[in-house]
């Protein structure tokens, strides 16, 4: 199970150290920077790493690493979901999961990872019976707390922990009663040189912002329920109604969470809204090279694709770019090799293009590869897959509450290779 | 109001300032210094001196500042054991709250405390909170028994928490069970032998109960549990499979991946023809694949497991190539991974798609990830033979780039295709040797020296370019070294004249002027055969080579099977079984797949090995494994093949008048003296190939032996269910004692060193006598012939056949483990004859149903034969009599374990047959020992 956790930054200091067994020293973290420094770049780290008495199991998010220390036999996958977790509830507590952050609420942190962790054991890790045991901290409870001398720790075992819904608290009460959902869509796709799908599918996710009171439980249909075959579900969700029915059956957590993700992989199914026409040469003996791409939009289905951007990362001898662009702003960095076009929104009678000259370090050979290019887009009211939901039911509440569906594509790791 | 104030310090000493702080009356001033305390503690420094100061603000309503306190307690009270004790109280008291959740704070926070003089004060409250009326407070205790296990093992068993524990699986709430499970696991992980977790059907069905409603890292701990139980048959596992995949949906990936543990683990009992085995396939392949969205850490924990799912399952994901198609800004580790996996589900239908995706990553900017995409185009070309054409051609594509490291990379898998496809694509080899100079990669050179050595007769200046090499021959890495004696040994085979010099250059410099041994000694083996017999030396250097085989890095099916029950689990990661590297030498037990139940027998083939190790392919290849271009290297001097000598018989003669001119004026004419004996290695006959044990070492052999019949030698293990080692063997028993005479060869390309043997207990107490003595490293080809003593005071069990014995053989690769059937005979005792009245006596007082007949036929003897035959197998005729003109033996035996069996033999003058009454007070062994009378009589 996991014995200890240190939280590193970039620069390489630990910031936080907490041991749930013994306490293991810090130095056990050298056998992680000499990894770190092996692999160059921090995203490359990885993630599970031996040492001659331990275990290191590490995940990177939001430039931290956290280190989790392992001594014995222990899924991997458990530890590192509960180090994601816990970077979860850090980024809920505290709006963002930072060095300063941490630092700034190192008690509470403290007192989170004693309550999320017994022995190794995870203990609580839900966010609402957390927030019940430690309050998250807000301007006004810090000056209620220093001005009455109360406490923002939870002196009664929460109400959730043991019922067979752990995930929602008793008693709640909105005067708003509201059910909002979020379809998003992400696109994850290769695209080669000549324009054709080498590999496409959909990441879908629907986010729930439900503020409802008393127990409700709610039942949420789709139009056309068989795109979804590869889902995970929330553990809310009452999973025969949806093998039987095809029907999402739940009694939701209060607030804010993930309620499926699913997966569309047919690739008649993913559209690709955009296309790329492009051209980049280097020419053999001579520093230069020649830059020209266009953007386009493609079956959009009536929608306008916006929040175009394109990054590229350019081989290492280009030492700069002399572009002009009909659209949007372009920056290239010379340290990082990195061009970043922001395009905007495409408009199909003018479809904004980038060109110019590639400036090559002199006598360097010419690159034998040519970069691929990362494009994020988003699509406002569209679900590329064509998902739909039908309606939404509740029961056993009276009240009547708001609802509203929307949804949303973007681009997810979405590469054309040129 | 952040908590970065507290991590200001003044000039006047901190902990001093602290302490009086800690001291103050004023409630609030307290709490603060606690929490500045507990800051400096985050950062790892040393606050243990303010100890007292902290444990008095211990007593207080104030839960947070309880909770503060108690965070510092867990920290340091190791540090402090007598300040400890002072805790003590306050924790007891609390066990005794109104409150559930200060009893639980209380009870998890002692369980903390790891110092053993506390750990007696526990014990009471830790009684009561296990049986405390809130679940939440169970659940609790039920953590703190495992934490308790782990500071004082006897001190739980002796106080019967253990039992406790067991109870708690029953309990009416899932979050005390998935605990409970978990604790007993944690405890059982350290105990492997204590039966702790006794599963059983009534146990399973209540996990299976609970884990529909426990927690997402309850379910984890459950399905793990549920994962070492084996079902009783198809059926129970088919329920059980049925519970667990909904589980498959799940959005922790953790829970998902201990699913399809499971899942994997007990398909192995469904049959194929199963309908639900099909849907069971179906379902898994989603869930796999959605792992690979998942953030990169757990997309590259979920890769290795796949890796070992698609080896054991190629079916499930055979259709979704596409999503391990690799993107530019995966990270690195994952890149590699799917790299791997692409190459394994790589088949005819998919090759063109994979090999556009191969081309485009060989031009990569990441020169690891470029380098294995390299390998991975020859990879392709070796599994899929429609492919090699385009491989081969993307290969050379890819050396016009003249990118140095691709083109070192290409040349290295360009010769195990000319392996694998002989006399096809040797086309390219000029191609190949104008890149002759931009190698600077050992293995890229040894590969490149490979193929000029190897085409020898096709390079026209196949001289100059070795002797290109032979200039720096000191600064080579061996690797180089060695394959430059032996591409020029070959080239020298292949064209005498003109390359004299050259050979007596090379091996002079290879066995006078070096001091790595291993090349010295193939520098003396070639240039003993060289003086001694140039046929056999071209016989033996350049012996047709057997293929290599096509997947070059397949993990052996037994650990595989071992693996696949530990999916999810670090030993997933490291493709290794935990016994491998945890730590302390806990003896881990080893896991194995549960062999399909009779019932769904069906076209499998039924396995007497324990390990169930699926059937596979007869092998016409060698099984290579782990490095393939040493192993190739270290394969020059294989066993000379039989089938058709590479050259015609014409040519052959002419060569050997050739070679013999050519050696006499190498060895007369240059003044070179053979070496001298003394100078060849001692051990000469060791470390060396058996083509070469054939040559200089004629005495392999065990001479026949008098005394007890014994069978010829009968292969127990096949090379290819145990990496390459071959077992072969037969019983002995001469004067008194039985050995098992065994015959080892190594058919791997690895020197096996390390072997032990160990018998699984059986019906006779069958046991090595004496360590398996194995005095050199067994090298690859080479066999050696052993014989194992054997006693028969081993531990008992009877095993169904009666003279089954199953055996462990381990080496330094891996352990294996075969079963066989010994003759009864090797247990006849030599004191084994009885006198008339006790025969007389003895054959009256066993009861008629004990007798058995049986038939012998075919046996022309006549009764003097027979008894001396029987004689020499210590079956003693006692009495012999003519009824009606037929011959009545009346015989006796005795069985090492002194079980008494007497015999009747009829036989008939003029009839082939003979009848066999036997009668034993044990009559399961009559059977076996009338198999003993057919074969020491017809052998």
């Amino acid at each position: 199970m996991i014995h200890s956790l240190f939280l590193i930054n970039c620069s390489g200091d630990i910031f936080l150290e907490k041991h749930w067994k013994s306490v293991v020293s810090q130095s056990v973290c050298d056998y992680f920077f000499e990894a770190q420094e092996k692999a160059a770049d921090v995203e490359n780290v990885p993630p599970v790493i031996s040492t001659p008495h331990h275990y290191l199991i590490s995940i990177y998010r939001d430039k931290l690493f956290f280190v989790s220390v392992i001594q014995t036999e222990v899924p991997p996958l458990f530890v590192i979901e509960f180090l994601h977790r816990v970077a979860d509830t850090f980024q809920d507590y505290f709006g963002e999961c930072s060095e300063a952050a941490i630092k700034d609420n190192v008690v509470i942190v403290y007192e989170l990872l004693e309550e999320m962790l017994d022995n190794g054991f995870p203990l609580a890790t839900e966010s609402n019976i957390l927030k019940e045991l430690i309050k998250p901290p807000t301007i006004l409870r810090s000056v209620v707390n220093s001005i009455t001398g109360s406490s923002n720790v939870g002196d009664t075992l929460p109400t959730g922990q043991l019922s067979n819904i752990p995930w929602r608290r008793a008693g709640v009460k909105y005067t708003n009663n509201e059910a909002y959902f979020d379809v998003v869509e992400e696109i994850d796709a290769i695209i080669d040189k000549s324009g054709s799908t080498v590999f496409a599918e959909i990441q879908g996710v629907i986010d729930a912002c439900i503020k409802l009171s008393g127990m409700p439980d709610l039942s949420l249909s789709f139009m056309n329920p068989r795109l979804l075959d590869d889902v995970s579900f929330h553990p809310c969700i009452r999973f025969k109604r949806w093998e039987s029915e095809r029907v999402l059956s739940f009694i939701p957590p209060d607030g804010n969470f993930r309620l499926i993700s699913y997966r569309v992989s047919s690739q008649n199914l993913v559209a690709i809204p955009v296309y790329v026409k492009h051209s980049i040469s280097f020419k053999e003996n001579s520093s230069c090279g020649r830059f020209d791409i266009t953007i386009g939009p493609k079956q959009n289905m009536g929608k306008t694709i916006e929040g175009i951007t394109v990054t590229v990362h350019m081989p290492k001898v280009v030492l700069n770019m002399n572009l002009t662009t009909t659209q949007g702003s372009y920056t290239f960095d010379p340290v990082t090799k990195v061009l970043t076009w922001d395009v905007g929104k495409i408009t199909p009678q003018k479809l904004p293009s980038l060109k110019g000259l590639v400036n090559l370090q002199s006598g360097a050979p010419k690159p034998e590869e040519n970069p691929s290019l990362n494009i994020q887009f988003k699509i406002q009211q569209l679900a590329i897959s064509g998902l739909k939901v039908n309606r939404l039911d509740m029961y056993g509440e009276k009240y009547k509450p708001f609802k509203g569906v929307k949804y949303v594509t973007k681009a997810g790791k979405f590469q054309v290779r040129t | 109001m952040t908590d970065s104030k507290y991590f200001t310090t003044t000039k006047k000493g901190e902990i001093f300032e602290l302490k009086a702080e800690l001291n103050s009356d004023k409630k609030e001033k307290k709490k603060e210094a606690v929490k500045k305390v507990i800051a400096s503690m985050t950062v790892g420094k040393d606050v243990s001196a303010l100890f007292p100061d902290v444990v008095n603000c211990m007593q207080t309503d104030n839960l947070e500042l309880k909770k503060l306190v108690y965070l510092y307690l867990m920290n340091y009270a190791k540090s402090q054991p007598d300040m400890a004790i002072m805790a003590v109280n306050t924790f007891v008291k609390d066990c005794e709250d109104p409150n559930p959740l200060i009893r639980a704070l209380a009870v998890r926070t002692m369980g903390c405390i790891r110092v053993d003089k506390i750990t007696e004060y526990l014990c009471e409250p830790l009684r009561k909170c296990l049986k405390d009326e809130d679940p939440y407070v169970r659940k609790t205790a039920a953590v703190c028994v495992a934490k308790l296990h782990d500071i004082n093992a006897q001190l739980v068993e002796d106080q019967g928490f253990l039992d406790t524990l067991k109870d708690l699986i029953s309990d009416s709430n899932p979050m005390v069970v998935a605990n409970a499970v978990a604790a007993l696991s944690e405890i059982a992980e350290s105990h492997p032998s204590s039966n702790l977790l006794d599963l059983n059907p009534q146990s399973i069905n209540k996990l299976l109960t609970a884990l529909n409603e426990c927690t997402e890292w309850g379910q984890i701990f459950i399905l793990d549990c549920l994962a070492n139980y084996t079902p009783k048959d198809d059926r129970e596992a088919q329920s059980i499979c049925e519970r667990v995949t909904p589980r498959l949906s799940h959005a922790n990936s953790a829970v998902v991946l201990s699913a399809v543990k499971v899942l994997m683990k007990f398909m192995e009992m469904l049959s194929k023809d199963l309908d639900y085995y099909g849907t069971l396939l179906k379902k898994l392949a989603p869930p796999l694949v959605t792992l690979l969205s998942a953030e990169p850490e757990l997309q590259y924990v979920a890769l290795r497991n796949i890796n070992l799912i698609v080896q054991k399952r190629p079916e499930i994901l055979k259709h979704e190539m596409k999503v391990f198609f690799v993107k530019y800004n995966d990270p690195i580790y994952v890149k590699l991974e799917k790299l791997d996996i692409m190459i394994r589900l790589a088949s005819q239908a998919n090759i063109a798609q994979v090999l556009a995706e191969l081309k485009e990553y060989a031009t990569e900017v990441d020169v690891d990830f470029v380098r294995k995409a390299v390998r991975a185009i020859g990879r392709c070309a070796i599994k899929v033979e429609q492919s090699a054409e385009r491989c081969v051609s993307t290969l050379l594509d890819l050396i016009q780039t003249k990118v140095n490291y691709v083109v070192q990379e290409a040349i290295v898998v360009i010769k195990d295709i000319f392996r694998k496809y002989p006399n096809k694509y040797e086309s390219v080899i000029a191609t190949l040797c104008e890149n002759l100079d931009s190698l600077d990669e050992p293995e890229a050179r040894a590969a490149m020296i490979w193929i000029v050595g190897e085409y020898a007769e096709r390079i026209d200046n196949a001289d100059e370019l070795l002797e290109s090499f032979l200039e720096g021959f000191h600064d080579e890495s061996t690797q180089v070294q060695l394959q430059l004696l032996t591409g020029i040994v070959k080239l020298f085979l292949k064209k005498p004249t003109e390359t004299q010099e050259l050979v007596q250059q090379v091996l002079s410099l290879a066995t006078q002027d070096s001091d790595n041994p291993d090349l010295r000694d193939r520098g003396y083996i070639y240039w003993r055969l060289l003086s001694t017999d140039p046929v056999a030396a071209k016989e033996v250097v350049l012996a047709e080579k057997p293929l290599i085989s096509e997947e070059t890095d397949l993990i052996e099916p037994t650990l595989l099977d071992e693996l696949i029950c530990y999916i999810g689990t670090l030993a997933s990661v490291y493709h290794k079984p935990p016994s491998a590297f945890v730590e302390g030498g806990r003896g881990v037990v080893h896991k194995s797949l549960p062999p399909r139940t009779a019932s769904s027998e069906s076209a499998e083939s039924p396995e007497t090995a324990p390990a169930g190790a699926p059937p596979g392919e007869q092998p016409d290849v060698i099984p290579a494994q782990g490095d393939l271009l040493g192993d190739l290297l270290n394969l020059d001097l294989g066993p000379p093949v039989s089938g058709p000598p590479l050259t015609t018989s014409s040519v052959q003669m002419g060569a050997v008048d050739l070679l013999g001119g050519g050696l006499d004026s190498l060895i007369g004419g240059t003044n070179f003296v053979a070496p001298p004996t003394a100078a060849v290695p001692a051990s000469l006959g060791a470390p060396i190939g058996s083509g070469l044990s054939d040559l200089f070492d004629l005495t392999s052999g065990v001479g026949t032996l008098s005394g007890s019949y014994v069978a010829p030698k009968a292969v127990w293990l096949p090379a290819m269910k145990a990496k390459g080692l071959e077992i072969s063997g037969t019983f002995t028993r001469q004067v008194g004692s039985i050995s098992m005479d065994l015959q080892l060869t190594n058919k791997a390309l690895q020197v096996m060193t390390d072997f032990a043997i160990q018998f699984n207990r059986n019906s006779f107490g069958l046991a090595p006598a004496a360590p398996l003595q194995v005095h050199a490293p067994l090298s690859p080809n080479q066999t050696v012939e052993i014989s194992l003593p054997l006693s028969t005071v081993g531990s008992v069990m009877k095993m169904e056949p009666l003279n089954n014995l199953q055996v462990a053989v381990k080496n330094n690769i891996d352990v294996f483990y075969f079963s066989t059937l010994y003759p009864l005979h090797i247990l006849f005792v030599e004191d084994g004859k009885m006198d008339r009245q006790m025969f007389l006596a003895t054959w009256k007082d066993i009861p008629n149903e004990n007798e058995a007949q049986f038939q012998i036929r075919d046996c022309p003897l006549n009764a003097e034969a027979v008894s001396s035959k029987l004689q020499s197998s210590n079956i003693f005729t006692v009495a012999k009599r003519n009824v009606e003109g037929q011959d009545m033996l009346y015989q006796c035996l005795k069985l090492t374990n002194g079980i008494w069996v007497l015999a009747e033999l009829r036989i008939q003058p003029g009839n082939p047959s003979c009848t066999l009454s036997l009668k034993c007070r044990a009559p399961e062994v009559s059977q076996h020992v009338y198999q003993a009378y057919e074969t020491i009589l017809k052998n």
